[in-house]
């Protein structure tokens, strides 16, 4: 089921003014903040009622300003997963769960209660009250609570943005279970290129309420329009092979192998890998002699003039219909030094300690 | 203990002491529904002639209490432009009744009560209803499950205030019902009463002790009963 956004709004100075859809999957909503991602989450819950403009979620229609329909949120069977949780003070964590639930209608398909508990491992939580439990634990009793009121879209309000790193870090794969094992469409605003690279299967990217670039993720990032040349990155597609005793992992890409700092899955899981572009040197002739260890060979693409000294070369790596791209930020001079120009053979170098554990999630098994 | 008490108290005190609770309590619990519906009104909604509702409901905390009996009278009274109507097609009499010296403790009472429950509404994260709407809750559900809950401890606190100041009333009702034995006289009317008697000191000051009681009682009782239901609405 794709979802259907064409609206207008203002607020003040502020204009909103959108007409994309989103396909199925998860879709991340992207940008700056200010840039109209929450307004346009809300207009999707029917907490905010635009100016005018359609909403609908396949042939299901939540507003639409011609016909003057317009749904009250509690008729609009949504999952919306906010940033501060909102758990209900009074109520202990399962009644929470199950507050949804009670309202839905009882032909509803949800997810089963065990099944949530087991897949965000809130079992041991489940007498307990909102105000007894951290941050993160809170976090993943509000994607129950959302899941078991039988949704039939799941909305998420930068979800991570209250949670230090290593609460980011624990959330971020349940978010990934959500994507592969729940068949319902997943709206996500984050303002986070790591998550997008971690969780989206599509991208609309949003700046000063206008959509500036839509597409894959790896599109999205390596769009300098989208980004801004300081923000482009790289999503690449990678499986893990082996485990050295030396503390590295090997990795498998189109370009060949990546050792990076011990990872926790087993081998043979997919991964996305998020490089940014500032985090990849170039090269003419194979190095040796070098301390990094992450050496892809790929040919250069194409040259962008980025901001001031900069110029951003994206290269392609692999061949034929397995093609990645990977973009390198480097100095003009260096570019001019290095004489590069389209077609010519190029060698990526990545240090292995430029990835952040938020830069490596799970990939979607049918792209992996 | 009862037994103990109507023995200790005179019968003209003792009734005076049941007919108080007995006002203050239907005064209470009658008023508490429209007492939550216009603290919520006052706190959320937005609509003309909201000024003048604030006013009228918070009038008998400034008025003397005189001026608000004599009002009820002249509207409620059996000759009143309401009360006429009351009687004729109801049978209804307030005045000079124990039931009208429950509309006057309710309607001095009133200001309080609302305050009270304004407070704790005004308190309230609307942005939980909000979860709570797109969860599947209609209004009415989201305030019966979430709001009602969260305000329960302003309840509580507007109640016992309410009935606190209903037990205390003496000038409205002593204007719109008098100071009947046994049928309006209630605990300040009755000790207003003896007072006006030589030798009435005696029975005067039984009634202060049992008020002073009733009051303390109901305080901790408040107390008690805020503190548990805080506990369980913070969570812990």
């Amino acid at each position: 089921m794709s979802l259907h956004l064409h609206l207008r709004h203002r607020i003040g100075e502020f204009a909103l003014d959108v007409d994309v859809t989103a396909p199925p999957g998860l879709t991340v909503l992207f940008g700056p903040s200010g840039s109209g991602k929450t307004t346009l989450v809300n207009a999707v819950a029917g907490l905010l009622r635009p100016d005018e403009g359609r909403i609908a979620a396949g042939d299901w229609v939540l507003m639409d300003s011609a016909t003057r329909l317009w749904l009250p949120p509690h008729r609009r069977r949504l999952g919306y997963v906010f940033q501060e949780g909102r758990l209900f003070p009074h109520l202990s964590v399962r009644q929470n769960l199950l507050y949804g639930r009670w309202f839905a209608p009882r032909t509803a398909r949800g997810e089963s209660l065990s099944r949530v508990i087991e897949m965000l491992g809130i079992g041991p939580l489940l007498d307990r009250r909102p105000g007894a439990l951290s941050g993160g634990e809170k976090q993943r009793v509000a994607i129950g609570r959302a899941l078991l009121a039988a949704p039939r879209l799941i909305l998420a309000d930068e979800p991570l943005a209250a949670l230090d790193e290593a609460r980011k870090a624990e959330i971020l794969p349940y978010f990934e279970r959500l994507r592969d094992e729940v068949a319902v469409p997943i709206l996500y605003v984050s303002h986070s290129s790591a998550e997008v690279a971690r969780l989206a299967t599509s991208v609309i990217a949003l700046r000063n309420g206008r959509v500036v670039a839509m597409g894959t993720p790896a599109q999205v990032l390596g769009d300098s329009a989208a980004m801004g040349a300081r923000g482009v990155a790289s999503v690449l597609r990678a499986r893990v092979v082996a485990h050295h005793p030396d503390g590295l992992s090997e990795l498998d890409t189109v370009a060949g192998r990546l050792w990076l700092p011990r990872l926790p899955q087993p081998p043979g899981t997919p991964l996305r890998l998020r490089i940014g572009a500032s985090e990849v040197i170039l090269s003419r002739a194979r190095p040796t002699g070098l301390s990094a260890l992450n050496i892809l060979p790929g040919q250069v693409l194409d040259l962008h003039d980025g901001e001031g000294p900069g110029v951003l070369v994206t290269l392609s790596l692999g061949d034929g219909s397995f093609a990645e791209r990977l973009a390198a930020r480097i100095t003009r001079r260096s570019a001019e030094a290095m004489g590069l120009a389209p077609g010519q053979t190029c060698h990526a170098i990545i240090k292995s300690v430029a990835l952040a554990p938020l830069d490596i999630g799970a990939g979607v098994p049918d792209l992996g | 203990m009862w037994n103990d008490l109507a023995h200790w108290l005179g019968p003209a005190e003792w009734a005076a002491v049941r007919l108080s609770i007995r006002v203050s309590f239907w005064a209470t619990l009658a008023s508490l529904p429209l007492g939550i519906l216009t603290a919520y009104a006052l706190a959320r909604w937005e609509f003309p002639g909201k000024q003048v509702l604030n006013g009228v409901v918070h009038l008998p905390l400034i008025l003397p209490p005189v001026v608000t009996g004599y009002l009820l009278l002249l509207v409620l009274g059996r000759r009143g432009y309401v009360g006429q109507v009351l009687d004729q097609w109801f049978g209804i009499v307030l005045s000079f009744r124990w039931t009208g010296a429950a509309l006057a403790a309710a309607v001095m009472a009133f200001p309080l009560m609302v305050r009270a429950i304004r407070l704790s509404v005004e308190a309230v994260d609307t942005k939980l209803e909000a979860a709570a709407g797109t969860l599947g809750a209609s209004r009415p559900w989201v305030f019966v499950t979430v709001t009602l809950p969260l305000i329960l401890p302003g309840i509580l606190a507007g109640t016992i205030l309410a009935f606190a100041k209903a037990m205390g009333e003496f000038g409205a009702t002593i204007t719109f019902v008098s100071n009947i034995p046994g049928q309006t006289q209630t605990i300040p009317s009755a000790i207003y009463a003896f007072l006006q008697v030589p030798g009435g000191q005696e029975a005067a000051t039984r009634l202060v002790i049992v008020s002073v009681t009733i009051a303390m009682a109901a305080l901790v009782l408040s107390e008690v009963l805020a503190r548990r239901i805080t506990r369980r609405v913070a969570g812990s």
